[in-house]
């Protein structure tokens, strides 16, 4: 939050137009995200000239009161309304914010507007004895007409900011932000006087610093004797209010403020309860100390603590201690002016669930110039307005790297940067609005970075960013790079996720993304790769608490999903990736099939999803990445899935995933599923290749086998495949019969055998001979026999 | 001979049937029909009369030929036309659907933006989710203690080094490492990323990024600009109006946020665009110096730009959606309507 009223003190903005300057500042880079103004509109400063009692009323009154423009007639119940008072009146149309003034009668004499007390206006909290005090009087030099918010310098404007990490330490505080507005308006900033007069008696005399820890690497102490606490001066009360803190008292109050100048924090000791010397120093494992709030916090061995020698006096950058706290009967103050180190500060902050305007400001870095101005402001506002003796001299602990941050660099390289063409007087122009020192030699720019802009690194970069942002984004050209053509391509295992994500949404699967994260429950099903579960050591909840080693479970969550909605035929498929305790990652491709794969039931047509219709969506995955004859089925006992109705997918007899139906006590429904390993299908294949159709006819010849229901027809097809040869081009099973004429174990499968050549026609003779041989060697080889 | 061509014909009028045709067919055609009789006169007539008898009998047997297959096809043509007619269906009833099946609809966007992004030259490449600390936040300029590191609260996965990522820009990082500082790099990364935020409405722990690199000689932030114009007229119609605000992300500098115009108000200010006409879709900005030289690129050679989108913000702003969390129930009733081209295409 900054206040334009308070800028003004730093820069001269007295004619912009503050709606206006707050796109500027925002085009510029700095978000504005809420102008405030504070207005009251219809509420001023008026008089009353004549003030009876009404007739009909044993409290009211009827004034006349002249608003300027013209003679009113107000009823006004309090007791203090009396002639020739300088009075707030309220309007027709005022919004105060219990009530919309209008014009109105009370006890049959009209009343056009309302004589105010403060807390009417919201300005003062309704208390008992602000009601008692009855309307506000006002000072009789108050000039009558004026808006009353003008009149009490309530009116300001304030900016409610939201912006970048980087820029969060300069622009939250108001000299900071003036020079950003002096960039933006190309003016200069004047900071505050800051000039003391400090009596004889030196700082040493009293008081001595030791810092034992790396993580200060700058601390001043100046010391104020004989502080008169009171009431704040006025312009700090309401400079503080419109920012939103309270007022507790002038001492307090000086410390604030000029940490709402400069952005540096400020900690006032009670020098009398602190005795005569600090220790900085990392804080000691389960040290505590009761901080001013009245809690005992205990602290860490990365805390940082100021002590007195023997005990913790404040967690540096943080809170500070009750011991050492000023009070209302302080008078002699230790002022500290120091710099921490941020990511300690934001530790211990959050650690302790501890943030407060202070901390936050440490959290973000400081700059050691206005540490020093800081203090010597504090001291000045302490000698004005609390009545302080300045001692001489500042106790200084300093290691902290002084060296200015400088860039070099040429006019084009930042035209090459932004794109545009600007010359080199204009690059000083900029240089100069932004108050960046700099000097300009052989055309090269030496630019030295103000100690202010933490967020600014030395390079051209940065450089280029603060004159393109001035420059304005909006005046960049839109340009297309300049570099050679080519065809852009998807890499590795994107491109075999596209591959078969696009066959998958042909074969009618809808694709799906769930969560990588899982649950205990999840993660203990369809552990079929024999893969420790990695599991997170933070987790946000237990129901994400593991990566996933299988898609399944989420497949199955989705299916859950949408049965409960009703929806029928579900078929999905996603494609993600997988790991394990190793921190191996694998990609996956799942699907899960249930319903109807193509339904039109008024016309007969329903293809169930069964084992062999997933089996062939599988198949035909597999096929069309050009691995047909590669792979097999092997039927297997696979956990979470039907005992009977399972496979493993085998490619070049490896296995790369599971096949089969869902166990009945994961799900009761008919639901199938397989998962395939990404990485194992991201193989070579062979090229394609033109292959003629035979010119020479093809003789086809029928079979059938009679076996025990439990062989596997895979086993039988080896033995057919071996003994028809080459002339055995096709075969395959065209029925399986169970039922009369077959015993009640048995099962008839019957094949349908085709017989070519290439070269020539075949006779009938030779084809009888090879179909004969099949006959014989599955007989002989294999416990099925022909059926007759 | 005139007389059997007459009562041929009415006898051919009054039939329907292919039975009663060929039961003709016998009579006048037959062995003992009465053309074949006919012809059996010849042998008795004169010789000077034979040879008109015999044209004539020409003339009659090719006639009636002619008038049955006639009438045999006029009935073929009935018959035919009656099945047909008997065949005739309610075309109304539903069709067998074949369907296809649909894509998330937040990957709908990001292969949109792929496509497009690959017709500029853009490899599409992308990396490990399970990612080192190095990769993900420190050569990236988000040295430990980093204050940005804040806002992309982190899965840790083993100490402080293995980490669920945060963004896809380590995928960046790893494709300049393999470009050793002499490959010029044009990558975009689509994927998934992990941060600690409680799911809902605008926020989910898991959520997808698609972020574009950009590498190589005399590349400017006003070459950012115009490759935006590109995307934003592709996803969002040739209306779609863009605009560059500064911004700060450690990877980058300088940087910007990218607005489009605000689709749903035309840029007039609605509730969408909270009255600002624009809309936040992307952050962006040029390769930090130090960027480039720790994965082996010479800033004082090379320059680049960087530009990241959500993808789920994109699909969000596009289809008007307001709950991220569509993305991830994967409800097929919504799913399912996906499953068809752009009205643009």
């Amino acid at each position: 939050m900054i206040d334009l009223e308070w800028v003004k003190d730093y820069i001269d903005i007295e004619d912009e137009d503050l709606q206006k300057l707050a796109v500027k500042i925002t085009e510029a880079g700095i978000n504005i995200e809420k102008v405030i103004t504070n207005n009251l509109d219809n509420v001023i400063v008026g008089e009353v000239i004549e003030c009876k009692m009404h007739p009909k009323s044993d409290h009211l009154h009827i004034c006349k009161v002249n608003t300027g423009s013209e003679i009113k007639q107000i009823i006004c119940g309090a007791d203090n309304v009396r002639k020739d008072l300088k009075v707030i009146v309220a309007l027709p149309g005022a919004k105060l914010p219990d009530i919309t003034i209008k014009k109105s009668k009370l006890a049959g004499e009209e009343s056009d507007g309302m004589i105010c007390a403060l807390y009417e206006l919201g300005l003062e909290e309704k208390t008992k004895e602000a009601y008692d005090r009855g309307i506000e009087e006002l000072p009789k030099d108050a000039p009558v007409g004026m808006n009353i918010l003008k009149y009490l310098k309530l009116d300001d404007t304030l900016y409610e900011l939201d912006i970048h990490k980087h820029r969060n330490n300069d622009c939250y505080y108001h000299i900071g932000f003036a020079y950003e507005i002096a960039a933006i308006l190309n003016k200069k900033v004047t900071l505050p006087v800051a000039e003391t007069n400090p009596v004889k008696d030196d700082i040493k005399n009293h008081f001595s610093l030791e810092v034992k820890t790396k993580k200060c690497p700058y601390y001043l102490a100046k010391m104020v004797t004989d502080v008169k606490i009171g009431k704040s001066p006025d312009f700090i009360v309401r400079r503080l209010n419109a920012y939103g803190m309270r007022s507790i008292n002038n001492v307090v109050d000086i410390s604030n403020y000029v940490m709402l100048e400069y952005g540096q924090p400020l900690h006032f000791f009670d020098k009398d309860a602190l005795g005569d010397k600090i220790v900085v120093r990392d804080a000691k494992e389960n040290e505590e100390i009761k901080t001013l709030d009245g809690v005992v916090r205990t602290l860490k061995a990365s805390d940082i603590v100021i002590t007195d020698g023997n005990k913790p006096v404040c967690i540096a950058g943080v809170m500070g201690g009750e011991n050492t706290e000023v009070t209302e009967n302080t008078k002699n103050i230790l002022i500290e002016s120091a710099i921490f180190d941020s990511v300690s500060i934001r530790y211990t902050s959050s650690n302790l669930d501890l943030k407060s305007e202070a901390s936050i400001r440490y959290g973000k870095g400081l700059n050691f110039e206005y540490t020093e101005k800081a203090i010597e402001r504090a001291c000045y506002l302490l000698e004005k307005y609390a009545g302080a003796k300045v001692l001489t001299g500042t106790v200084k602990y300093d290691n902290v790297d002084k060296t200015p941050k400088t860039v070099s660099f040429k006019a084009e390289e930042v035209n090459n940067l932004l794109g545009i063409t600007i010359s080199k007087e204009d690059v000083k122009k900029e240089l100069a609005r932004l108050d960046f020192p700099f000097t300009y030699e052989n055309d090269t720019f030496k630019v030295t970075i103000p100690f202010r802009r933490l967020d600014i690194e030395p390079y051209v970069n940065d450089i280029a960013e603060e004159i393109g942002r001035l420059y304005g984004y909006h005046n960049l050209k839109s340009t297309l790079p300049v570099i050679s053509t080519k065809k852009g391509e998807y890499i590795g295992d994107v491109k075999y996720r596209k591959i078969i994500s696009k066959r998958l949404r042909a074969l009618n699967l809808n694709e799906v993304k769930t969560y990588t994260l899982t649950s205990p429950k999840n993660a203990s099903l369809f552990k079929y790769q024999n893969k420790e579960n990695l599991n997170l050591p933070n987790p946000m909840s237990i129901d994400k608490s593991i990566l996933r080693t299988t898609l399944i479970p989420s497949l199955l969550d989705v299916y859950d999903y949408n049965k409960k909605r009703k929806v029928k035929n579900i078929n999905i498929y996603e494609i993600a990736k997988t790991y394990d305790a190793s921190y191996e990652e694998e990609s996956k491709i799942a699907v899960l099939m249930s319903g109807s794969y193509i339904n039109n039931s008024w016309n007969g047509v329903n293809i169930k999803t069964d084992f062999y219709l997933i089996k062939g969506i599988c198949e035909n995955l597999l096929n069309y990445l050009g691995f047909k004859n590669r792979y097999t089925f092997e039927k297997a006992e696979i956990s979470d899935l039907h005992p009977g109705i399972g496979a493993q997918v085998l490619l070049d007899r490896k296995s790369i995933g599971i096949i089969g139906k869902v166990h009945p006590s994961i799900n009761k429904d008919d639901i199938y599923v397989f998962e395939l390993s990404l990485n194992a299908l991201m193989t070579k294949v062979k090229p394609l290749k033109f292959k003629a159709a035979p010119k020479y006819p093809e003789i086809v010849k029928d079979l059938a086998f009679v076996m025990k229901q439990d062989v596997m027809t895979k086993d039988i097809e080896k033995v057919i495949k071996k003994a028809g040869g080459r002339l055995l081009t096709d075969f395959h099973v065209f029925d399986v019969y169970t039922g009369d004429n077959i015993a009640e174990d048995e099962k008839s499968v019957a094949y349908n055998l085709t017989f070519q050549d290439v070269n020539r026609t075949l006779t009938e003779e030779e084809v009888l001979k090879v179909f004969n041989n099949i006959i014989e060697t599955v007989e002989k080889e294999t416990s099925a026999r022909l059926r007759k | 001979m005139e007389e059997i061509l007459n009562s041929l014909k009415e006898e051919l009028n009054s039939i329907t049937t292919i039975n009663s045709l060929n039961e003709i067919k016998a009579k006048y055609l037959g062995k003992k029909g009465l053309v074949t009789e006919m012809s059996m006169k010849i042998k008795d007539l004169p010789k000077e009369e034979r040879k008109d008898f015999g044209q004539n009998l020409n003339k009659l047997k090719n006639d009636s030929t002619n008038l049955i297959e006639e009438k045999k096809e006029e009935i073929e043509k009935e018959i035919l036309n009656k099945k047909l007619e008997n065949e005739s269906i309610d075309i109304n009833l539903p069709g067998t659907l074949v369907t296809i099946g649909a894509p998330s609809i937040v990957e709908k966007v990001v292969e949109d933006l792929e496509e497009l992004m690959m017709s500029m030259g853009y490899d599409v490449v992308d990396g490990p989710e399970l990612e080192l600390d190095k990769y993900n936040f420190e050569m990236l300029n988000l040295p430990k203690g980093h204050p940005a590191r804040d806002a992309q609260d982190t899965f840790y996965v083993k100490g402080d080094e293995l980490l669920l990522r945060t963004q896809t820009s380590p995928v960046q990082v790893r494709t300049m490492l393999e470009g050793k500082g002499e490959k010029p790099v044009r990558v975009i990364c689509p994927g998934k990323t992990y941060r600690r935020d409680d799911d809902d409405a605008t926020h989910s722990h898991q959520f997808m990024q698609i972020e574009g690199l950009l590498v190589d000689k005399n590349i400017s932030l006003s070459d950012l600009k115009g490759t935006f114009d590109v995307i934003a007229k592709h996803l969002f119609g040739e209306d779609c109006k863009t605009r560059f605000r500064p911004s700060y992300y450690p990877f980058t500098e300088p940087s910007v946020e990218m607005d489009i115009s605000c689709h749903h108000c035309k840029g007039e200010g609605c509730n969408i665009c909270k009255n600002t006409g624009y809309i936040t879709v992307s952050g962006a900005g040029m390769v930090h110096p130090k960027v480039l030289e720790v994965c082996g690129y010479d800033p004082k050679e090379w320059s680049g730009f960087a530009f990241g989108f959500g993808a789920e913000r994109l699909a969000m702003l596009k289809y008007n959606i307001d709950d991220l969390r569509v993305f991830y129930t994967n409800d097929l009733r919504e799913s399912k309507t996906f499953d068809r081209k752009e009205a643009s295409l």
